[in-house]
């Protein structure tokens, strides 16, 4: 029951992937994306980590794409990469590398499967989570709200119209 | 037997959400009309009539409904074809599944099972609500950009500005609420909002955090683009995200409108307002502060949490219909000042104060 | 129970389609969503093998992620839009010049 589960996910999100890969129109394929982090939230779940899902629902799917499709929308309707592609050849050749990227990392993870030892509770709740941001990890939580405000300096800087 | 009685309850209490939801919005239509009407000392809408029997405009709803399907359903020659159509869809859709994790009841007793009386029981429940109200969002920009056309683009954007500032604030203002009962499990907050301060005083979110109540209150009527944040359509002045939609389509824009404020009401009465607590009831019967008892069957206990909390969601919507009819919109960048310079910082500010108070007070009530 | 290398597994296959789509596509901003699409699958991936490892490391990584990931798209996509505001036109086959 809960591989099936898991199978019909994991569809959804490869699917979706493919959809952002593959349509020319920009919104679609962010619309894509989004149903792709939406599963990929889903399946944090499965795994346990219901606080996870929740946020990645909230700040991945619910503001960073909006923010993308907002400059999607600003930057210009309808298709672009119109034109000749001078490359076309080079990038042709993405295909059969990606393909055996992807052959590679399956085969590396075939190679590293140990014998499943039983999963023991993994804790997903906010309490586990919190107590281990705020005690080994304050440091980089510190570091990051720094990062965040290092960036809003820097998109406020860079939006700004120089006139 | 027993599984299908699992399945059976499961869809009972999703069952019992969807309609209350979905008639409370569809309600909402007749109650916004006549609650303007008796504000502004008229009679509103009593026409519509079935047998000659005319039920205070009851019939105004439906009527509206068999209008709109019967509209023709116009696309616009430049619309993005599965983007037009998918747009309502998304709107309706988001604001009806973020009531699934709103408690209704108290865990209901019966046959040797225990009910919780919520559509859905999550650790996460006020991170899915918000979960499903960021995701609304798309319903909008989908609308705006798949018009074809500028203004509606504009007005897409506006709006979807509108609800990002809104739902931070909420987010902020709620902050304070979880710190004070201990968890994101609604049902654990409703519960905790049954104890008694001092022995007398029902521990309601809207005692214990009183700022919060201010903030939530104001940041869920923006959310829900209600006047007087209604910019991204105000009626008479510009035009919005669905100047190009007609009939029904139109018609779940309008109900999501509702939906998201039965939505933002049935929040402020969890979290605020103490759910489904009635003061000085639990769950033996009543027990008044100076010892005077009196027990009541479980069943007749549940039925009148659950009567409280309709009542209470009720009274709510009424507060937030009433603002509606009284004040004049803001404009963008007045709405947006007052997101973003008002209700964040004091948002923060709550949450500061609240550890400060929670610290000295040595625990939670 | 799900063993977690069927994750890592798809992991894996979402990251190799976020490569894919970063060298195909010449729209910077479908780059720059494949570039989220291969974050996100490593992510995946954290979260499976912190289930395996039995604690929340896992989580707090992906926590970590999310919160430089919102960074980096807000300052990336100023960078585009600017970019586009001066060029006029949105291929990244014309940004091969550092200055121009």
């Amino acid at each position: 029951m809960t591989h099936a589960a898991f199978l019909v996910i994991a569809a959804l999100a490869v699917a979706s992937a493919l959809g952002l890969v593959l349509r020319r129109n920009a919104i679609h394929g962010a619309l894509f994306l989004v149903v792709n982090l939406g599963s990929v939230a889903a399946l944090y779940l499965t795994l346990g980590a219901e606080f996870l899902a929740a946020v990645q629902v909230i700040v991945y799917a619910g503001a960073i794409m909006v923010l993308f499709v907002f400059a999607i929308m600003v930057l210009i309707p309808g298709k672009e990469e119109t034109g000749l592609d001078p490359r076309r050849g080079w990038r042709l050749l993405a295909l059969p590398v990606g393909a055996l990227l992807a052959l590679q990392l399956l085969l590396v993870v075939r190679a590293g499967v140990g014998p499943v030892a039983p999963a023991a509770a993994v804790p997903g709740g906010v309490e586990a989570v919190a107590r281990l941001l705020f005690t080994r990890y304050l440091l980089p939580f510190e570091l990051t709200s720094v990062l965040l405000l290092a960036a809003m300096v820097g998109v406020l800087l860079l939006a700004r119209r120089r006139v | 037997m027993s599984l299908a009685a699992d399945l059976g309850i499961a869809f009972g209490r999703v069952a019992f959400v969807m309609l209350f939801v979905l008639n409370m919005g569809g309600l909402l239509t007749w109650v916004e009309r006549k609650q303007s009407a008796i504000m502004q000392d008229r009679i509103g809408a009593n026409r519509a009539s079935i047998l000659g029997l005319r039920l205070f405009g009851l019939f105004h709803p439906l009527a509206d409904a068999i209008k709109m399907l019967t509209k023709e359903d116009f696309r616009p020659a430049r619309a993005d074809r599965v983007l037009f159509g998918l747009a309502p869809f998304v709107s309706v859709f988001f604001a009806l599944t973020a009531f699934a994790s709103i408690p209704f009841g108290d865990t209901l007793r019966v046959g040797g099972r225990e009910i919780p009386l919520q559509a859905v029981t999550l650790n996460v429940g006020v991170l899915y609500v918000f979960a499903m109200l960021s995701l609304g969002v798309y319903g909008v920009m989908m609308a705006g950009w798949s018009s074809g056309n500028n203004f509606a683009l504009l007005g897409g954007q506006r709006a979807a500005a509108l609800m990002i500032t809104a739902e931070v604030a909420i987010g902020a203002s709620i902050m304070g609420v979880i710190m004070v009962y201990g968890s994101l499990n609604m049902m654990d907050i409703v519960r905790g909002q049954g104890a008694l301060l001092w022995g007398w005083l029902p521990a309601w979110g809207i005692v214990t955090q009183p700022l919060a109540f201010v903030l939530f209150l104001t940041a869920g009527i923006a959310a829900t683009k209600r006047i007087p944040f209604d910019m991204p359509e105000g009626e008479s002045e510009i035009i919005g995200y669905f100047v190009e939609y007609s009939g029904m389509k139109f018609g779940m824009f309008a109900m999501a409108d509702f939906l998201e404020t039965v939505v933002i009401a049935g929040m402020t009465t969890s979290l605020f307002l103490g759910g489904w607590q009635v003061p000085y009831l639990d769950a033996a019967g009543v027990r008044l502060p100076w010892g005077w008892t009196w027990a009541l069957p479980h069943l007749l206990v549940v039925l009148l949490q659950v009567g409280a909390f309709v009542l209470k969601v009720c009274a709510v919507i009424f507060f937030m219909m009433l603002i509606r009819w009284t004040l004049p919109r803001f404009r963008y960048d007045q709405a947006m000042r007052l997101g973003w310079l008002g209700l964040f910082p004091l948002s923060i500010a709550n949450i500061v104060l609240t550890g400060l108070v929670l610290l000295l007070w040595g625990g939670r009530p | 129970m799900v063993a977690e290398s069927w994750y890592v597994a798809l992991s894996a296959v979402l990251f190799s389609i976020g490569v894919v789509g970063v060298v195909v596509r010449r729209n910077p901003l479908v780059m720059f969503m494949s570039i989220e699409l291969m974050l996100n699958a490593a992510n995946l991936a954290f979260v499976a093998f912190g289930r395996r490892a039995g604690n929340a490391d896992g989580q707090i990584a992906v926590f970590f992620v999310m919160a430089v990931a919102a960074a980096e798209v807000a300052v990336g996509l100023a960078i585009i839009v600017t970019v586009f505001r001066l060029r006029r036109r949105l291929s990244v086959d014309d940004l091969s010049l550092m200055r121009w």
